[in-house]
């Protein structure tokens, strides 16, 4: 199958995030100060926070609610909070951002 | 013998050429085709001849002699313009020459910017010895430089240049130098480094248009229209691979020309070799890779089994004194381990990145000596976890002491202030502890330092630890975060002695152990910098935390809140007509605030640049009930309408938040104007409060009403309006210079002591002062956030990146 091109590597800053709607809700894109970039859910696990809207600092992101962290590439929460977060593939080709479609389209079923 | 024809002498097809002679000396008649009128030559080294430490001679790969020996007929200065595949012709300039093989070597073209006058004279790139001669004849004392790009290639022109003598600026579009091998932390030390060498470097910039004068260039101008003058200009912005010559000829390409493992293109006689090729999606800029793609390309012409490997590749930078190295994957993450060791003292940064206890990637300035080491470590995937403790430092290291966390102050000059209220210097406070004082008491009583506000209590004690060594016990102190050792005191006090002016900067010389701080650091360094440098720092949206990065406050829903501005408390039906008809648009609950003013909630992040844009053209600004800023100014009815009213309470709350909205501070401020002592606008809880009296003006700070509720404490009492004002804008200045981030005022009072601060707004100059630099802030800060954000650029980026819920998701 193709990878779906969502948008283009500048859409989204340095050292942070955009979202992608799905139908079964949104998915957060991350670009980190090294330009890599990761996707996951959109929900934080504790209480739903965006965490598209939180602060990306190293490959972590902080959710914006109430701090808890989470490991881009795992979907970890990291320290002493316990959560985790589904997580898809990406990758960036010509400076375009491109996700799997299938790992997308499982999440529905998951 | 079968006919082998090679288009182009660079360093690929040399290295090819040599092994193909050792292997099978006599399987191929050569025909060699360069369209530089010279044989190969090492190309890399032609930054040492830009800078006159070697001569072209000296980096002559392969003479006439080894050419002849080896029966090369070499057809140098003349360009190939086509390959005919079914004659099995390659069509030169100056005629045909038939092959059985072919190898395609064309190298790479310097990829111009098509900016308007980018054919005028004296704009050069940076490929050959052409444009290494063109850039020597026009360099000269006094004369001026300016390169475009500051990766690799940039900074040799540069520094060769500069070597030259010529004025350099390098003008490099990205936020940090050589962003794709560096680190922001790496490239500001090597900024800094071509700084000290005289080299003028800008980043974040755009250029627009390159002017000239009878057909020679004269100077570059960038898009905020600065103009910098020039007699030479060097484009050094990349690369593009020469495979036109494959394409026409019809073999497959894509950015390059595709090849296999073995180097075939689609034509299994045809072979790519070099920077002109694309293999498995990759292209190639630097020689190690290409070294054994031109080992492959001669054992597939001989026939031999061979295949091509991408290695990671490490990067040097051939500018003497600016000591750096990089190679691999440099990102952070779970799983990969940061190892970072700054020295502060020696401008030296090593990190380390470790993933399944594997170096997978290296960055390090100042300090290269064992970069080759770890780079062995992490070709290899050596496992490093027994070494894990004391990897950073390298293969010599003999079970010497960890990174001492007081390095930062250790390194501090003997002139750097340590104590800002009395102009103590380090030198003076070493020189006491010399004379005896060993403890924080006897510094105060000798130097004063720490004596007033006591803010650098914690350097001094420092400094107490540095000099005095086990002789002295340092109270606790509670650093800023687990970055670093240092409190939010003594960093806001190194920031200003320091001028530390960049994040990178405050990270390096402050000697953090992270390469780019967390969530908890990073937004009161952004705070500190744009506080104390309003001209210099440009404020960073990806270091603020959700609300202040989005001009609304997020909901628990994850929809926002969106508030205008209500000076003082006042409206007019107009504004609420306008409210009520965007509350309508959008959805909003609507909600009247305990801050005097009216709350529209519960609306989509999309729609925000559209509700800003509908409340700005009614007149409204936005209310910033985000911000750690001024929120807002209470007020009551006052002279104007109040029997009781002494003085304009209304006027004066909504002249004092016109004076001070848009500034950021440590934390939220809160102010309130009182008609009279009856105190109905609630005054004497605010961080800043007036109440109105008929003698004039009692001024109160350091109230609060939140999680601490205390009343205010009178600052001084006061005749006029104009005096209220200068006193209340001082105190917040005073405030903003000085507490630490997230302490309200009430706080930072409680420390720094109420009579301090007295001491300091008493004097009518300090006063002035403190007023002038809030001003001088507000020119840059008091701003609109709605009116800037109601563009095209901004309704996309707060709009989702992609919607794919119309897609089926089986
Ligand atoms: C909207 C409002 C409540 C209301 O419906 O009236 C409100 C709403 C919030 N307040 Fe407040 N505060 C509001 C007036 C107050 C007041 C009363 C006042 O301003 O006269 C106080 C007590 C005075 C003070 O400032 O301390 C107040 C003390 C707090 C505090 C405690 C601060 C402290 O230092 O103790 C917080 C937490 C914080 O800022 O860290 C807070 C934080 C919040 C936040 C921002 C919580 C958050 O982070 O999401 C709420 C945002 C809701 C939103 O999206 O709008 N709010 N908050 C009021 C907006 C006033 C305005 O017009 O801007
Ligand atoms: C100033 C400078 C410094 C560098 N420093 C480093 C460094 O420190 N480390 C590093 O690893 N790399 C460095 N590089 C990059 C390195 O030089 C290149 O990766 C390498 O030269 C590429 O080799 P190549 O054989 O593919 O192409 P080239 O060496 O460019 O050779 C290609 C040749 O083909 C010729 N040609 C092109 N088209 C035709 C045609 N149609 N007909 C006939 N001939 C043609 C060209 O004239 C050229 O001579 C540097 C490059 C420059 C310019
Ligand atoms: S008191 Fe303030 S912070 Fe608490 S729930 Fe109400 S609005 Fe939110
Ligand atoms: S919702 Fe993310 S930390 Fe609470």
């Amino acid at each position: 199958m193709n990878w779906i091109d969502i948008g283009a590597l500048d859409d989204i800053p340095r050292r942070g995030a955009r979202v992608v709607r799905t139908a079964e809700g949104c998915v957060a894109v991350f670009r980190t100060e090294a330009d890599e970039v990761f996707a996951l859910d959109d929900r934080c696990a504790h209480k739903g926070g965006q965490l598209s809207e939180g602060l990306v600092h190293g490959t972590r992101v902080t959710c914006p609610l109430h701090n808890w962290v989470y490991d881009l590439e795992t979907g970890k929460v990291q320290g002493a909070d316990r959560g985790e977060v589904a997580t898809y593939s990406a990758r960036i080709e010509e400076g375009r951002i491109l996700l799997d479609p299938e790992r997308l389209a499982r999440r529905g079923a998951a | 013998m079968q006919k082998l024809v090679v288009i182009g002498a660079g360093m690929a097809s040399g290295r090819m050429l040599e092994h193909l002679f050792e292997t099978v000396p006599d399987s191929y008649e050569v025909t060699l085709f360069n369209a530089e009128p010279r044989g190969n030559y090492n190309r890399i080294m032609l930054s040492p001849v830009l800078s006159g430490e070697k001569s072209y001679a000296e980096i002559v790969t392969h003479d006439e002699a080894w050419y002849e020996s080896h029966g090369v007929h070499c057809r140098f200065g003349e360009r190939v313009t086509g390959i005919d595949r079914d004659a099995r012709v390659v069509r030169g300039e100056n005629g045909d020459v038939p092959y059985d093989k072919l190898v395609i070597a064309t190298g790479s073209t310097p990829f111009i910017v098509p900016l308007p006058g980018h054919d005028l004279d004296g704009v050069v790139a940076y490929r050959d010895l052409e444009d290494t001669n063109r850039m020597i004849e026009a360099a000269g004392p006094g004369r001026r430089a300016v390169v475009i790009g500051g990766g690799l290639l940039g900074l040799e022109a540069a520094a060769g240049l500069r070597l030259r003598g010529m004025e350099v600026t390098v003008v490099h579009l990205m936020g940090h130098l050589m962003e794709r091998q560096l680190d922001e932390a790496a490239g500001y030390l090597l900024r800094r480094a071509l700084g000290d060498r005289g080299i003028d470097v800008i980043c974040s910039a755009n250029s627009k248009e390159i002017l000239g004068r009878d057909g020679k260039v004269r100077a570059l101008m960038l898009d905020d229209g600065t103009e910098l003058p020039c007699d030479i200009l060097v484009m050094a912005v990349g690369i593009r691979p020469a495979s036109a010559l494959g394409k026409v000829a019809g073999v497959e390409t894509g950015r390059g020309i595709v090849v296999d493992a073995q180097m075939r293109t689609s034509d299994p006689d045809i072979l790519g070799l070099g920077e002109c090729v694309e293999f498995d999606g990759q292209l190639f800029g630097l020689v190690a890779p290409l070294y054994d793609q031109a080992k492959v390309a001669a054992a597939t012409l001989a026939g031999a089994p061979a295949a091509f490997r991408p290695r990671e590749v490490s990067t040097k930078l051939k500018v003497t004194g600016c000591d750096l190295f990089s190679a691999g994957d440099f990102a952070e993450g779970e799983g990969r381990e940061d190892i970072v060791f700054r020295d502060p003292g020696r401008g030296i940064y090593k990190r380390l990145v470790l993933r399944d206890d594997r170096i997978i990637g290296a960055v390090m300035y100042g300090d290269t000596a064992d970069g080759n080491w770890f780079y062995g470590l992490m070709k290899d995937g050596t496992d490093v976890s027994d070494m894990r403790e004391t990897l950073i430092f390298g293969p010599s290291f003999q079970g010497g002491a960890p990174a001492d966390p007081m390095a930062a102050v250790a390194a501090l000059p003997d002139d750097a202030e340590i104590c800002g209220c009395n102009g103590v210097c380090k030198k003076d406070i070493v020189t006491a502890i010399g004379g005896g004082a060993s403890t924080l008491d006897a510094i105060k009583a000798t130097t004063k330092a720490s004596a007033s506000c006591g803010s650098c209590s914690g350097l001094v004690e420092q400094l107490l630890a540095v000099t005095l060594g086990d002789g002295f016990v340092r109270d606790t102190v509670k650093p800023v975060c687990a970055c670093t050792d240092l409190t939010h005191e003594d960093v806001r006090r190194l920031i200003k002695s320091q001028e530390l002016k960049s994040m990178p900067a405050v990270m390096q010389e402050l000697g953090w152990r992270t390469s780019c701080g967390c969530h908890v650091c990073r937004p009161a360094l952004n705070y500190y910098l744009l506080a104390d440098w309003p001209l210099d720092y440009r404020d960073d949206p990806q270091s603020r935390l959700v609300n202040e990065r989005n001009h609304a406050n997020i909901q628990k829903d994850g929809t926002f809140s969106v508030m205008p501005r209500m000076w003082g408390g006042m409206t007019t039906p107009e504004e609420l007509i306008a409210i009520a008809e965007a509350a309508k648009k959008f959805g909003a609950a609507v909600k009247v605030t305990g801050g005097q003013r009216i709350d529209l909630l519960g609306i989509r992040k999309e729609d925000l640049p559209e509700i800003w844009a509908d409340l700005n053209d009614a007149g409204m600004v936005s209310g910033q009930a985000y911000t750690k800023g001024l929120r807002t100014v209470k007020t009551c009815v006052g002279s104007d309408w109040c029997r009781f009213g002494t003085q304009d309470s209304t006027g004066l709350g909504i002249k004092l938040e016109k004076r001070l909205w848009g500034a950021w501070t440590p934390h939220k401020v809160k102010l309130g104007v009182s008609g009279c002592p009856r105190n109905c606008a609630e005054a004497t809880c605010k961080d800043v409060g007036v109440i109105c009296v008929d003698s004039g003006y009692q001024v109160g700070v350091a109230g609060a009403a939140g999680m601490d509720v205390k009343e205010t404490e009178r600052l001084v009492d006061v005749a006029t309006e104009e005096e209220a004002i200068e006193w209340t804008v001082a105190f917040v200045q005073l405030y903003r210079e000085n507490a630490r981030y997230l302490d309200r005022p009430y706080k930072w009072v409680a420390k720094v002591g109420l009579d301090w601060v007295k001491e300091v707004l008493v004097d009518p100059t300090a006063r002035a002062d403190l007023v002038a630099r809030f001003d001088l802030s507000q020119t840059v800060y008091q701003k609109d956030p709605w009116a800037e954000r109601t563009d095209a650029a901004t309704r996309r980026a707060w709009a989702p990146l992609a919607d794919l819920s119309q897609e089926a998701a089986e």
